[in-house]
């Protein structure tokens, strides 16, 4: 392939409940330390839930903060991040250049809840609706954010895909880059999910929210006790580049991507399709040209749902069923479902596995479900490899969109 | 209610509104947008903290009258006076 049609990660902005830049978050994964809370929702009372505490002011004015999302921040704290990280020369960056993709589950619906119940205040009388509530949940608010803030005019817009939606920012990333349309990508998810009540009710209504008496054991993908979803914030922007950009400014290059698969089940709004989520690995796997077995690392998507978990094993005990050097692990048990911004974020607690050939750990698994039983799955403590060449990477989300990417160790 | 109430009400809400400036040394009779980085969407603020705090309603046609410490005196204390 064309160097300029190879496209490489070159920064990583992010925040989690466990960490605020890679290298805490990453310890943290390795250390076993999850951070679930107990938090007060409006008309619920508490729930868990993952909550990130970086600081917002550390990029924004107190004016920007009010009058912004909790999603503009954290896309704002991520871009930063990412861009300080890529050690590109910012100053001289053509912005006109730069490409903004935001994977999000959903947005708005904090702002609604919000401004429904400041008119309840007054009688629902609606004059005294905000005028912020439209540039506040138009959807491509949390893209908007960031562009305002950094002063980048070339493309902003998020991508709306459930679950699967972190993935697909950044494969959107690799799309545009690769159609020439930009020269710089900021692209992956964010979420501020957690700061609606509608969320945690319905995962309740359904019977899919993680509950447990001691936080940090509430996600618990894989284990018997599973009972639902622990939703978390979160965020995760990578910096892309064409690898010929990359090596001509001796940037760090953490690796690159060399696959993507994007579906959709087309069957229930819900319920996860096991054949779709292993056609979409197929896909992931073909666009890369490698086969299963050429696969060290896969991140499971698991979201401590009963059939979910299942079914998604059952996805990988077909591909992977004659792969003896293919390990299996899960993020959210240690930080819950960041939904917008999982796949981008549990895609970078994996990222350093090729510099330290250790695979981190699928905390809390004390009674390991048989039908989640995987060759290889990294249960409790994490595991030394010889080396960690490739990571796959899932996500999938409702309506059954399925998301994968495919990550390769760069040898300089 | 005096006027200095009225200049106290009005830098409070602006305070809330615009939580980076520096409002000690604010002249009165200037224009705030010249004095403060205000847009229009921070003057529906004003509006709607008003109509909020104090159910004062300023119609469109009289938001004029905000535009200096000085101004929303004038035009704000006969209203407060009413209430």
């Amino acid at each position: 392939m064309d160097l300029n049609d190879r496209i490489v990660i070159t920064g990583i902005g992010l925040t989690a409940p466990n960490g605020n830049n890679l290298s805490e978050y990453r310890k943290n994964l390795l250390d076993g330390k999850a951070n679930i809370q107990r938090i007060e929702t409006r008309y619920m009372g508490p729930v868990l839930a993952g909550v990130c505490n970086f600081d917002p002011l550390r990029y924004q004015t107190k004016k920007e903060i009010r009058n912004g999302t909790r999603a503009g921040s954290i896309g704002i704290y991520c871009a930063h991040e990412a861009i300080r990280d890529s050690g590109v020369d910012w100053q001289g960056i053509d912005r006109s250049r730069v490409g903004i993709y935001e994977g999000i589950t959903e947005h708005g619906n904090v702002e609604t809840e919000n401004e429904i119940y400041n008119i309840s205040q007054f009688n629902y009388d609606t004059k005294y609706w905000s005028h912020h509530h439209n540039p506040r949940t138009v959807a491509n608010n949390p893209a908007g954010e960031v562009s305002i803030n950094l002063k980048i005019t070339g493309p902003h817009y998020t991508i709306g895909a459930a679950c699967a939606a972190g993935n697909a920012g950044l494969i959107h990333g690799v799309q545009m880059l690769r159609l020439k349309e930009i020269d710089f990508a900021l692209a992956g998810g964010v979420s501020e999910s957690i700061h609606t009540f509608g969320i945690f009710a319905a995962f309740r209504s359904q019977g899919a929210l993680g509950e447990h008496n001691e936080p940090n054991k509430a996600s618990r993908p894989f284990d018997t006790a599973r009972n639902g979803i622990v939703v978390s914030e979160g965020g995760c922007i990578y910096t892309l580049e064409r690898l010929e950009d990359a090596l001509k400014r001796k940037a760090k290059i953490y690796g690159e991507i060399v696959g993507y698969g994007l579906n959709s089940d087309a069957t229930d709004t819900v319920l996860p399709n096991p054949e779709r989520q292993a056609e979409c690995i197929q896909l992931a796997l073909k666009k890369a040209g490698l086969h299963p077995k050429d696969i060290h690392l896969v991140n499971t998507h698991a979201t401590s749902t009963n059939q979910g978990d299942i079914q998604e094993c059952e996805a990988l005990r077909q591909i992977f069923k004659d792969c003896p050097h293919t390990y299996f692990n899960n993020t959210k048990s240690f930080i819950g479902h960041a939904m917008g911004a999982a796949g981008a974020l549990e895609l970078a607690g994996n990222l350093p596995s090729f510099e330290d050939a250790t695979i981190h750990a699928t905390i809390n698994v004390d009674n390991l479900d048989p039908a989640c039983e995987l060759n290889n799955l990294v249960i409790n403590k994490p595991l030394k490899v010889n080396n960690v060449d490739t990571i796959l990477n899932n996500s999938f989300g409702m309506l059954g969109i399925n998301s994968v990417v495919i990550i390769k160790k760069y040898i300089y | 209610m005096k006027a200095e109430d009225i200049k106290k009400i009005i830098l409070n809400i602006i305070s809330e509104i615009a939580p980076d400036e520096d409002l000690s040394n604010i002249k009165e009779e200037v224009r705030l947008r010249d004095q403060l980085a205000l847009d229009s969407m921070d003057f529906l603020d004003i509006v709607m903290e008003l109509r909020k705090k104090y159910g004062i309603e300023v119609p469109e046609g009289d938001y004029i009258h905000l535009a200096s410490l000085e101004s929303c005196i004038k035009y704000l204390l006969p209203k407060f006076n009413r209430t």
